[in-house]
């Protein structure tokens, strides 16, 4: 039985996941926790979120996120990935920045209008 | 011209009232914002976890200012960027500057009171030691690093352990600093748990509860800050000294509601909340002024901002368009036992609808609490939570028909711990 505190939202239940159990969450308040339970144990994601340089703007970084949660261990890699862009104006939000960083599946996108 | 009502401040709430005031049929519509864009404090939070309640998805700080900014542009409410508000006055005139307009005077038949707040310094703490290069807010850290693309250290050190203490934790680490540890002087932390939990534990930055910072050193940059834990009354215990090396120190100390020009106003203030006392409708004690978001009272969550803010733009609207409102009987909403203040402070009955959300914070961390609303001796409302916690805000809404039946003008808020 391992204890973990949900990171899904703001409310941070607290859940009970049985290893032995085929990964049984308990202490979810919503589906999303069940689900959060039984991956972070398995295979833990986050979403990571950053900002890129912008050439000759104001601000001079956007700011971006991964679409979708990456596998933890990617986290630095994909951080190292967003190093070496540089974007110009007009930047719209949703904008890919990257296609599949890092072979994670996951899109880099804008999260801001330059 | 007179604006049917302005709005001070574009950042959330600023944008949520002003949008709200339109949709509720106010014509002339100003908001008026210092910074170079609309946006706030959202701009510079590039983390997710924004929109949830009121969007049902999870945004980043940045979208979702931006689809507050584009549903504005939507509309034909005037936006006066690079503009600070210098006075506001009971007779509804706004004073305020700018390079491109100068000085101007400007009248509203409503105003929204939306400035936010700001962070605490160093000196609002008094921390002992030299005075070198490297002491920052974490909030300033946070715009030089995601706004400006500087970076403000290697080596970190954070007092405070509120949200955006360790928000701020996490990015240093991943933009290739090292945090050494984040201290906290309560025995608990002040931020959510789950930002305990993704920008703590995740990199293994140590949490140092109950214990602060007795000495900073260096010349002209930070070289050592030493830490001490500190007894029940929150005084440093000798001995228990610990030295970092490092470069940096971040505080994130606690966040003040701006309110210079409410107080200027003559506008009444909690001291509970060092914002203004505000009704069910977010009118503060002077007719036809508002306020919300955390001008108010901090929020943790911008979702429960824009909620109150478009509360207070729907009020200032009708008030714009109506004038004043006949609110019936009024209850003035105290604090007993755990709560350390309530928003509202005062509700007229007959401007409640059929709920009126009342918000507050405990004083401490409390498992399977009973909150209870009192008239006089009478338990008139209770309910039950499984957790509480100083750093997360706490709603119950009272129906009207309870309003209505409470015999006394004043209702106790209080909270206990059930076995």
């Amino acid at each position: 039985m391992t204890e973990l505190i949900c990171i899904g939202c703001p409310k941070g239940c607290h859940l009970q996941v049985d290893e032995e159990n085929n990964y049984e969450v308990s202490g979810a308040s919503c589906e999303k926790g069940a689900a959060y339970g039984k991956i972070e144990l398995t295979d833990p994601r986050r979403v990571v979120t950053s900002t890129v340089r912008v050439k000759g703007a104001s601000p001079a970084r956007c700011s971006v996120k991964t679409n979708a949660a990456v596998p933890k261990g990617d986290i630095f890699a994909v951080m190292k990935a967003l190093d070496a862009v540089e974007l110009s104006s007009p930047v719209k939000i949703g904008d890919i920045v990257i296609a599949n960083v890092c072979g994670t599946g996951a899109d880099v996108v804008a999260t801001r209008n330059i | 011209m007179i604006y049917d009502v302005i709005v001070i401040g574009g950042g959330p709430a600023g944008l949520a009232a002003a949008l709200e005031a339109k949709n509720e049929g106010a014509e002339k519509v100003l908001i008026l914002e210092r910074d170079r864009e609309l946006g706030g404090i959202l701009n510079q939070c590039i983390h997710n976890g924004f929109g949830l309640h009121h969007f049902k998805e999870e945004l980043t700080g940045p979208e979702y200012a931006g689809r507050f900014i584009e549903m504005v542009k939507n509309t034909d409410i005037e936006v006066s960027l690079d503009t600070m508000v210098l006075e506001v006055t009971k007779e509804k005139q706004v004073h305020c500057v700018s390079k491109t307009e100068g000085y101007r005077i400007l009248e509203a038949k409503a105003i929204v009171l939306a400035m936010g707040c700001r962070e605490r310094t160093r000196g609002a703490i008094s921390i002992p030691g030299t005075r070198p290069a490297g002491v920052l807010t974490a909030g300033t850290a946070q715009r030089y690093v995601n706004m400006e693309g500087y970076m403000v250290g290697k080596r970190i050190v954070i007092l405070g352990s509120g949200d955006i203490g360790l928000i701020m934790a996490r990015r240093m680490t991943l933009e290739g600093a090292k945090v050494l540890a984040c201290i906290e002087l309560m025995p608990y932390s002040g931020g959510l748990t789950r930002n305990i939990v993704q920008c703590l534990h995740d990199y293994d930055i140590p949490l140092y509860l109950s214990h602060t910072i007795v000495d900073i050193k260096g010349d002209k940059r930070v070289e050592q800050v030493v830490a001490a834990r500190v007894d029940e009354n929150r005084r440093p215990i000798p001995g228990t000294e610990m030295t970092f090396d490092c470069d940096t120190l971040l505080l994130s100390v606690g966040l003040i509601p701006e309110n210079e020009l409410t107080k200027n106003a003559g506008i009444e203030i909690d001291k509970r909340t060092k914002g203004a006392v505000v009704y069910e409708n977010m009118q503060t004690e002077t007719e036809g002024i508002f306020a919300c978001g955390n001008v108010v009272h901090v929020h943790d969550l911008v979702d429960f901002v824009t909620a109150e803010s478009q509360r207070a733009g729907r009020a200032a609207a009708r008030c714009a368009l109506a004038g004043g409102v006949d609110g019936g009987k009024t209850i003035t909403m105290k604090n007993g036992s755990a709560v350390t203040y309530t928003v509202p402070q005062k509700i007229r009955t007959g401007n409640v609808e059929k709920l009126c959300e009342l918000f507050f914070r405990v004083n401490k961390v409390m498992q399977k609490a009973e909150i209870e609303v009192l008239d006089g001796e009478n338990v008139i409302a209770h309910f039950k939570r499984e957790h509480l916690a100083p750093g997360e805000m706490e709603k119950i809404a009272l129906p009207r028909m309870l309003l209505d039946k409470a015999a006394g003008s004043e209702l106790v808020v209080s909270v206990r711990e059930v076995e």
